[in-house]
């Protein structure tokens, strides 16, 4: 109980002082994964589009497929990614295996499905109001996806925080494909699960609160837009 | 409660510039119905209509509720397809035809940005986009809240928007499916109005409604459909002095006060 007590305080400090080794643990979490969600973003939303207005022959095992895929377990990305960049791999030559890059890329396979399928709802739900209007004013399919992306944009950014909240979360793709380098590729979740192990708990807690901190925030954040944007009248 | 707007009469108004290059030259083309049929799951929504709409009176399309006449319309703006008999424009070319629905559809973007969208479709060049757009929404009363959301508007507003993005695009004919069937006594007013002042400006008018009093106040020629069949097409003024079926006159007689 008393160590308990006394790792709490630690972690306090660490955080009040900003504790140098803590911030970068925390900062290249960030960045790794607004890479992860800015790439899954970029790849998802407009295929979440394409699928929500365009039928086409596999349409529908594409929509089930994505569904599935948005509860992939995160140690499966980091094998698969792992695979494509070992040094025997049909990537390895790019040497991506162990370094932030090659988190990026399984955070991004994480969070793709996830964004593709809310974001094929949040367009479908969209274009069951507009379709009349669209076609009646002319617009093909490659002019329905912008307009229906920049429409639904509160929705999109809130399918994106969902994404974001995934992949700031997970340990097993990072673990796997990073190699948890102190310094280089650790991230909050490989950390504290690291130092957990070791016995160090005044940093693992710490990085759980910055963890916890964000987690609420996002979601806070997700909350207030939903709110923002219930219709108007009719 | 709605603003009423007042609306210059089209006729008396002077088109500005922009509005007068891409407005209808020449009178508007004349749809032809030959045995147009839809049907959907076994089910026959639009049975065998044939029927003309030339000159250059406006066309109301009235019946009441479920007689088919959004499915009617639906077919003659292109977006459904008819499962039987042929529809035509003459002379036969590409129309440029607009339609409003009964539901306004509004983008979620500035007002200003609905109807500069449209005009982008259309291929207007974007130079020339803003100040069509500006005008149009004069028109119908709206150019004030230009800059407003539009899924902000209260639903007589956003109706009359619908109207300026449709009038913005120059269209030889313009589909009104039951535009004011959600609307208070002074949108409808408006609306009517606008309606009017669009047709005054050389556009192919074709209406519908299940309101007797709408009809009497904006019908040249009455297209009456009950269960998916024309019974008549007649102009108006005889058709509220004698109707020609039993239907109709059972329609009429239904009236309330
Ligand atoms: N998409 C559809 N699928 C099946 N039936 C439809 C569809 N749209 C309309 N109908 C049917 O067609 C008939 C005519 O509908 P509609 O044209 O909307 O009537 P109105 O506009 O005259 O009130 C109704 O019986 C309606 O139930
Ligand atoms: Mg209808």
């Amino acid at each position: 109980m008393n160590d308990i007590g006394l790792a709490l305080r630690q972690a306090l400090s660490m955080l009040v002082t900003l504790d140098p080794s803590l911030v970068g643990v925390v900062l290249l979490s960030l960045q790794v994964s607004l890479g992860a969600v800015l790439i899954a973003a970029i790849a998802g939303a407009p295929l979440g589009a394409v699928l929500a207005i365009c039928h086409f022959p596999g349409r529908r095992p594409l929509v089930v497929i994505f569904n599935a895929l948005m509860g992939l377990p995160p140690v499966m990305v980091g094998l698969f990614v792992y695979v494509l960049l070992s040094r025997a791999g049909p990537l390895g030559p790019l040497g991506l295996l162990f370094t932030p890059r090659a988190m990026v890329i399984a955070q991004a396979l994480l969070v793709w499905p996830i964004v593709v399928a809310l974001s094929r709802q949040a367009v479908e739900d969209l274009w069951i109001e507009y379709a009349e209007a669209l076609r009646s004013l002319g617009a093909r399919w490659w002019h329905a996806v912008p307009t229906l992306l920049w429409d639904a944009r509160h929705a999109l950014i809130t399918v994106l925080l969902a994404g974001f909240g995934r992949a700031i979360a997970e340990v097993g793709a990072v673990m796997i494909v990073g190699g948890n380098i102190d310094g280089v590729t650790r991230v909050m979740t490989t950390s504290i699960a690291l130092e957990t192990s070791k016995g160090n708990l005044a940093f693992a807690m710490a990085l759980g609160f910055v963890l916890l901190a964000l987690v609420v925030l996002l979601n806070a954040l997700a909350f207030t837009i939903r709110q923002r944007t219930m219709p108007h009248g009719t | 409660m709605e603003r009423d707007v007042s609306l210059p009469a089209a006729s008396h108004r002077p088109a500005p510039e922009a509005a007068q290059a891409a407005a209808p030259l020449s009178p508007p083309p004349a749809l032809v119905l030959e045995r147009l049929g839809y049907a959907r799951a076994g089910q026959v929504i639009i049975d065998d209509v044939s029927v003309v709409l030339n000159g250059t009176a406006r066309t109301l399309i009235l019946g009441p509720n479920g007689a088919g006449k959004s499915v009617l319309m639906r077919l003659c703006h292109g977006l459904l397809v008819p499962t039987s008999g042929s529809l035509r424009w003459e002379p036969a070319r590409p129309v440029r035809q607009a339609m409003v629905f009964q539901r306004p559809v509004v983008l979620r973007r500035s007002v200003l940005a609905n109807v500069t969208y449209a005009l982008h479709l259309a291929g207007v060049p974007r130079r020339r986009r803003r100040a069509q757009a500006f005008d149009a929404l004069e028109r119908v009363g709206l150019a004030g809240l230009a800059s407003r959301a539009a899924d902000l508007l209260s639903g007589g507003e956003r109706q009359r928007l619908a109207l300026a993005r449709a009038w913005a695009l120059a269209p030889e004919v313009l589909f009104l499916d039951e535009p004011t069937a959600n609307l208070d006594p002074a949108s409808t007013a408006a609306v009517e109005r606008i309606a009017m002042a669009i047709h005054a400006a050389g556009t192919r008018i074709v209406m519908s409604t299940h309101n007797l009093g709408q009809a009497r106040r904006l019908a040249g020629d009455i297209v009456f459909i009950d269960q998916g069949r024309v019974i008549e097409h007649v102009p108006a003024p005889r058709f509220f002095a004698a109707p020609g079926s039993m239907n109709a006159r059972r329609y009429l007689e239904a009236e309330l006060p």
